[in-house]
């Protein structure tokens, strides 16, 4: 029994059940396969995390998107500069407690380098309901290039505690045709 | 202690008292059957603490009844998961640890003095973390990621708790050499306790972890350092946070396999599978710190791999191993009992009425089914994106943690209550029902929280209509259906839990005492283990049941990783 000792004292010389062979030998390949997949995904897939990041102070992160939102701000949304980039340009995103700052507006099937910081405590970016979720640290720019593929209105959430407000933290990004 | 407590001659024990279990014939050690109820009281408490704390959360992100207020939620949401997670989990596993070296050794405990001032510490620590946590200015979530701070004495809490439960692991190590020296068994230890050795080893990695963290964090805290880098803490932290449930695995696989002998005298197929089974545990499971990065800046995608697969899946093979001989076993052993009438006359006939033996096999189906599936989807790297830090992940853990072990924990209790505490089981009529009852909530709360997490619900959330927020948006209302049968399965799971809370309460104050020797019990212990004779050797044995299941298991298992990749394959695309 499992609660007494082994009753055969050299039972590491025990033969093992076919059975249990079978089993280890699928659950060792099925591993095998997973484990290769996540790599060949970087080389099949379009939907792989970049992991180019650079160290920066929060204030110069927020003077960059400041900065940023200025150069191409076209008009405003509840008090939120919306802001339209061009095609294939640096976007920056700011979280802070507790918004998504600035609103932006891109085009469908083009692509940009999403700057992603945060000025104060950990966020998580939620993009809804496309439903993609990236941490954001403070003092980390993580810079992914994203292409929207549908049109619409999409809402990006909180989804790292952040506080009293982490509930009324949110952001918008429109994507146009 | 009174008649059969008769110390036993010719024992090489200097100091202990022992009594003879007059239904295993095991040597209890008087000093260990104390520190063994004391860490099982001390869990069950911080049980309902924390279990009430988690109805409360349930109900609030039940939209119909939204019942707290935001500030008192997201408190609320730190002491359940610190209670919970933390303090019942790991006391019982410090109980556990005791249990499998003193008594299934019939060893004496090493130093129980020690013993004493580990549980003491970690009582002060978890009641200190408690008392930070209900002052208010500590809601920073069990994870408490900096640069958010909590007051000094939430980490002080924990840091003590952890240096308590580190000396009981020590006691552990220490009996473990004690029983060999003095020769307290024949061979090697049993399986049982060959995995309650791999959850002391996964241990110490893991409290060292916490607190190489918390320490510095401590000293932030009160001023002493000018901060904490919140990667490094992130990446250390969970170094603690996912190998403490790697610790719960190995400590609820060896519970498993405690259950299934004691009930209908289940035996390995065989040790040299399981151990090396376990042994996959203790080389790989501490990888696990990478699946809480993975949406993460800063590290590699190589990094991610190696570290999120736990090295090629070899960890997650020790538990497919596990998944098919546990109830492997239990087959063999039912077919030895007489069972052996087509494929599943040995499942329908095992002893379905006794608590033990239903909350292991639930526990044992339901880490695998919901936790264990879950989890290896949301750790492949890219996949985690569509759900990393959304209501998934809870939905996950609670997979694991209370399908899985807690689930195992309540069946075993089951057991402590005759054997370490010598009371019969007050309401056995009642017990009979509490795990299915608990089981079944806690299933709901998993696979509905994991519903509401692919449809976007963030965790840790007060509002999700976003009510409050400048610029709102909706979620699909599939979202609301899944929070409101959250919430159903938690009432559900609470009247389970209480019902557990309840019954192990009353059997210690008020159930028939046992330990005269002609003492009757009405609480049905095992099911003839006596008549368990060898069942067939290599090549003769035949588990046509087990491979049924375990072919389920593995079916749905590649369909479900394979509809996720679809899923991610439709996303925006991003590099």
């Amino acid at each position: 029994m499992a609660i007494t000792p082994p009753e055969n004292r050299l039972w590491w010389n025990e033969p093992i059940e076919r059975i249990e062979i079978a089993w280890i030998v699928v659950a060792f390949l099925w591993g095998l396969f997973m484990f290769f997949f996540m790599i060949a995904w970087h080389f099949i897939g379009n939907q792989n995390l970049s992991t180019e990041t650079y160290k920066i102070t929060p204030a110069v992160f927020e003077e960059k998107v400041v900065e940023f939102a200025d150069k191409y701000t076209v008009g405003e949304e509840a008090g939120v500069p919306l802001v339209r980039p061009p095609a294939g340009e640096d976007v920056y995103l700011l979280a802070r407690l507790w918004e998504w700052w600035p609103v932006l507006e891109l085009k469908k099937g083009q692509s940009y380098r999403f700057h992603l910081s945060s000025a104060d405590w950990q966020h998580g970016f939620s993009l809804q309901p496309v439903n993609i979720n990236v941490s954001v640290h403070p003092g980390y720019e993580q810079i992914v290039t994203i292409t929207p593929t549908e049109a619409g209105e999409f809402g990006i959430a909180c989804n790292e505690y952040c506080g009293i407000g982490h509930h009324m933290m949110t952001g918008r990004i429109r994507v146009v045709e | 202690m009174t008649a059969i407590d008769i110390p036993v001659e010719g024992i090489p024990a200097r100091t202990a008292t022992f009594r003879t279990c007059r239904f295993t014939g095991l040597k209890v050690d008087i000093a260990a059957q104390r520190l063994i109820m004391v860490n099982a009281v001390a869990a069950v408490v911080f049980l309902a603490v924390g279990g009430v704390m988690g109805l409360l959360i349930a109900l609030t992100r039940w939209p119909a009844v939204h019942l707290l207020p935001s500030e008192w939620f997201y408190l609320v949401l730190t002491g359940h998961g610190a209670n919970v997670l933390l303090y019942w989990i790991i006391f019982f596993e410090v109980a556990l640890l005791y249990f499998a070296s003193a008594v299934l050794l019939n060893s004496r405990l090493a130093t129980p003095r020690l013993a004493w001032a580990g549980f003491w510490l970690m009582l002060a620590g978890a009641v200190m973390t408690n008392v930070a946590v209900l002052q208010g200015d500590s809601s920073v979530m069990f994870t408490s990621y900096p640069p958010m701070l909590a007051a000094p004495h939430f980490y002080l809490g924990l840091i003590l708790f952890a240096v308590g439960a580190l000396i009981g692991v020590a006691v552990f190590f220490g009996t473990l050499v004690i029983a060999r020296e003095e020769r307290t068994y024949e061979g090697s230890i049993p399986l049982v306790t060959f995995g309650a050795l791999t959850a002391a080893i996964i241990a110490v990695f893991t409290l060292a972890s916490g607190a190489i963290i918390l320490i510095p964090t401590f000293l932030w805290s009160v001023g002493l350092i000018p901060g904490v880098d919140p990667l490094m803490y992130k990446v250390i932290w969970w170094g603690m946070g996912h190998s403490s449930q790697q610790m719960n695995v190995s400590a609820h696989v060896a519970v498993w396999y405690a259950i299934a002998a004691l009930t209908i005298g289940a035996k390995p197929l065989s040790e040299k599978v399981s151990r090396s089974a376990f042994l996959l545990y203790i080389l790989f499971l501490q990888l696990a710190s990478a699946h809480h990065i993975l949406a993460d800046p800063g590290m590699s995608a190589t990094w991610k791999i190696v570290n999120t697969s736990y090295m090629m899946y070899l960890a997650v093979l020790g538990s497919l191993i596990h998944g098919l001989t546990v109830p492997g076993a239990i087959e063999a052993a039912q077919r030895r009992n007489g069972y052996t009438k087509g494929v599943f006359e040995w499942l329908r006939k095992a002893p379905w009425g006794n608590p033990a033996f239903s909350g292991m096999f639930m526990s044992l189906v339901m880490f695998g089914f919901i936790g264990g599936i879950s989890g290896v989807v949301l750790g492949t790297e890219q996949l985690n994106l569509l759900m990393h830090n959304t209501l998934y992940v809870p939905g996950h853990f609670h997979g694991t943690v209370v399908t899985g072990t807690t689930l195992a924990f309540m069946a075993m209790t089951y057991y402590v209550l005759p054997l370490v505490f010598q009371r019969d089981i007050i309401w056995p009529r009642l017990a009979k029902w509490q795990p299915y009852l608990f089981g079944g909530g806690a299933a709901g709360l998993a696979l509905f929280m994991m519903g509401a997490g692919t449809l976007g619900v963030p965790r840790r959330h007060w509002d999700i209509t976003f009510a409050d927020a400048n610029l709102q948006f909706e979620l699909p209302s599939g979202a609301f259906l899944m929070m409101g049968l959250n919430g159903v399965s938690a009432l559900l799971a609470t009247i389970g839990g209480g019902l557990f809370v309840v019954i192990a309460v009353a059997t210690i104050l008020w159930g028939k005492r046992l330990d005269k020797s002609n003492a009757p019990l009405a609480f049905p212990l095992h099911k003839r283990a006596e008549a368990v004779a060898q069942y067939g050797g290599h090549a003769t044995v035949k588990l046509p049941g087990t491979v049924v299941l375990v072919s389920i298991f593995f079916v749905s298992f590649v369909l479900y990783y394979f509809v996720n990749w679809k899923y991610l394959s439709e996303l925006w695309l991003f590099r």
